[in-house]
């Protein structure tokens, strides 16, 4: 048995959710082949190498692999996922690997176990439906599994690893598709995905001017990443990477702060596996309420500038 | 061109589920069940393609139970021309579906298939980017802005990072994020008139297609609850809780 780990990187660096995913592998059993497809990825496949519990390192290097296409991307790794005749090929449920994955699985004829959180045994998994309002058992009948693993589920694996690094010949590019532009979120903030504090607004705000206002002072005094409910994105307070939930991002923070947040089940499905929750609202009645460690009802707009000068 | 939109039936977003006493699946008898949100917007969009000249056909798919039909009823009633029923009571896994749905999209050769980025009960946002592969197209999933031009379709995605546009050659595969549009409402006279568009009947065994589930659900069950915590009176408090009894700050 052995899993293939489809690396996400920036081809500098690898991404956090990688580390996540590769717990998850180690719990399945077998030997970890991770790949690295990229443009000038040699660092990110180095990193990927230092990785405790890697045994191999798979770098496609081309020009054709810079943007992650999921075309591309999908071609190479069915064809390596063929050759090395892997019972496991793994990737971050993130927007990159829910975008190539499942395209994968159906190249594959093989059906994809989306967003496991645990692990039970090879073929049995762990996954949250119903907006996390359930979870799932489920068992694959299938010769190979295509996973994506939910990155909050499972604690980042370490450092320690030299594993060798094999180049892999590039797959086709098959030109359908292309990047035109990039607009990023330039933050020097922590990834909201894998920030230690997560600072939340949402439409109690009022607006996008108040939402920087009040609340960067005070993610800048806790190191937070900040977050959002779909209705400040909607609204256009943040760009729609800010959102976390159900269809949004899925954070599990050691402290997570909510600010004029409903608590929707919506919203709720992408943050209570946090540590410790605070909820900050006006309506007593709010059911963010239910899932809060403390709970303060208050109009954010006088407690906010309080608990900045406070910390 | 001509636009498929497949169309889940699935639980409205608003109800909370419950697992069957035996813990064997999700107890959807005698609840609300509705149109898949993403899928509503991705029926909006298509409207909006064709109000703007750019598509001259919509036609609806929806793949399951006999009572998918009124999932299908509301998106004719919200102004596509057509619909598809592909009937079965076996339990659909994404994988079928994208199988349906190509058997479908060969047979109809529309130009852009708009499916929802995930739906809201198994939560798998798979289908979309598995009917792609299926077809050899490429796709352009949780869209926020769609323009089509010169057969090309210039899709903003909503990515982790923030946003990335993408250019695909057509015949290709959209799946639709929340802010792509806000759905329209259908109106009374809208509802008649949808009564009366025409609606098909197929079975999977007509496309060829074998629907036979991958995966077996095991068990179902609700996550531990979160117990309920405790409320203070002011920020003071708040600071001492989080620094002497959680010790996270
Ligand atoms: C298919 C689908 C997917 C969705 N996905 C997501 C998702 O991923 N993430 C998500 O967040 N939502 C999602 N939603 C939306 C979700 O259902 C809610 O509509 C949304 O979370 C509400 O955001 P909110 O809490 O900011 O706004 P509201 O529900 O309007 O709540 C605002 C809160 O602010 C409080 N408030 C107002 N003024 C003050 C003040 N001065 N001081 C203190 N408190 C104040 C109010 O009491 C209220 O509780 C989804 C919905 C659908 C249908
Ligand atoms: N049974 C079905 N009938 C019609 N469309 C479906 C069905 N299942 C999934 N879809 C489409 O695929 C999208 C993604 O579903 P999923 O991959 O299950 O999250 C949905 O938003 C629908 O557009």
């Amino acid at each position: 048995m052995a899993i293939l780990l489809i690396a996400e990187h920036d081809n500098a660096r690898l991404k956090a959710a990688t580390l996540n995913t590769l717990t998850a592998a180690a719990k399945i059993g077998g030997d970890i082949h991770v790949l690295v497809a990229g443009s000038g990825c040699g660092p990110a496949a180095d990193a990927a190498a230092r990785l405790a519990g890697v045994a191999k390192v798979l770098v496609a290097d081309a020009a054709h692999y810079g943007d992650q296409l999921a075309e591309n991307l999908a071609a190479l790794v069915v064809a390596t996922a063929q050759a090395g005749g892997y019972s496991h090929v793994l990737a971050a449920a993130s927007s990159q690997g829910k975008n190539f994955m499942p395209r994968v699985a159906a190249l594959l004829d093989v059906a994809q176990v989306s967003d496991i959180v645990a692990v039970e045994s090879a073929d049995t998994f762990v996954r949250p439906i119903y907006a996390g309002n359930i979870l799932a058992t489920v068992k694959s009948a299938d010769a190979v599994k295509v996973i994506t693993v939910r990155p909050t589920g499972f604690d980042a694996a370490g450092e320690g690893g030299s594993a060798p690094v094999e180049a892999l010949a590039a797959g086709p590019d098959l030109g359908i598709s292309k990047v035109v532009s990039r607009e990023l979120t330039v933050s020097a903030r922590p990834e909201l995905g894998a920030a230690k504090v997560v600072v939340s607004g949402g439409r109690g705000l009022g607006s996008g001017e108040n939402y920087h206002k009040l609340l960067e002072p005070l993610a800048d005094k806790l190191g937070a990443a900040l977050g959002a409910s779909r209705a400040a994105v909607d609204a256009g307070f943040v760009p729609n990477d800010y959102q976390v939930g159900q269809t949004g991002k899925i954070v599990a923070p050691q402290l997570y702060i909510a600010v004029g947040i409903s608590g929707a089940i919506q919203h709720l499905a992408g943050m209570k596996e946090s540590k410790v929750i605070v909820a900050i609202n006006k309506d007593p009645e709010a059911p963010i309420f239910q899932v809060a460690d403390y709970g303060l009802v208050a109009d954010l707009f006088t407690a906010i500038p309080e608990l900045t000068a406070a910390l | 061109m001509k636009i498929l939109v497949p169309v889940k039936r699935v639980i409205d977003y608003n109800v909370r589920p419950r697992v069957k006493a035996d813990g064997s699946a999700v107890d959807l008898a005698n609840v609300k069940m509705a149109m898949n949100p993403f899928d509503e917007i991705a029926v909006e969009e298509a409207m909006r393609l064709k109000e703007a000249g750019i598509a001259t056909e919509v036609v609806v798919v929806s793949c399951g139970l006999p009572a998918c039909q009124e999932t299908l009823r509301t998106a004719l009633a919200l102004g596509a021309d057509r619909a598809i029923l592909v009937e079965t009571d076996v339990e659909l896994q994404p994988l079928a579906v994208a199988k349906l749905l190509k058997a479908l999209a060969v047979q109809e050769a529309p130009q852009l298939v708009i499916l929802g980025k995930q739906a809201i009960d198994d939560d798998s946002s798979q289908t979309g980017q598995m009917l792609a592969a299926l077809m050899g197209w490429p796709q352009a999933v949780f869209a926020s802005k769609v323009t089509v031009v010169d057969g090309k379709a210039k899709v903003a995605r909503e990515v982790d990072g923030g946003t990335e546009t993408l250019e695909v050659s057509l015949p290709a595969v959209v799946t639709t994020d929340l802010r792509l549009n806000e759905p329209r409402y259908a109106t009374l006279p809208n509802i008649m008139k949808a009564k009366k568009k025409p609606l098909v009947t197929v079975k999977p065994a007509d496309l060829g297609v074998d629907v036979a589930p991958r995966l077996a659900t095991l068990k179902v069950a609700e996550p531990a609850k979160r117990k309920a915590g405790a409320m203070v009176a002011d920020v003071a408090a708040l600071v001492d809780k989080l620094k002497n009894e959680a010790k996270v700050i």
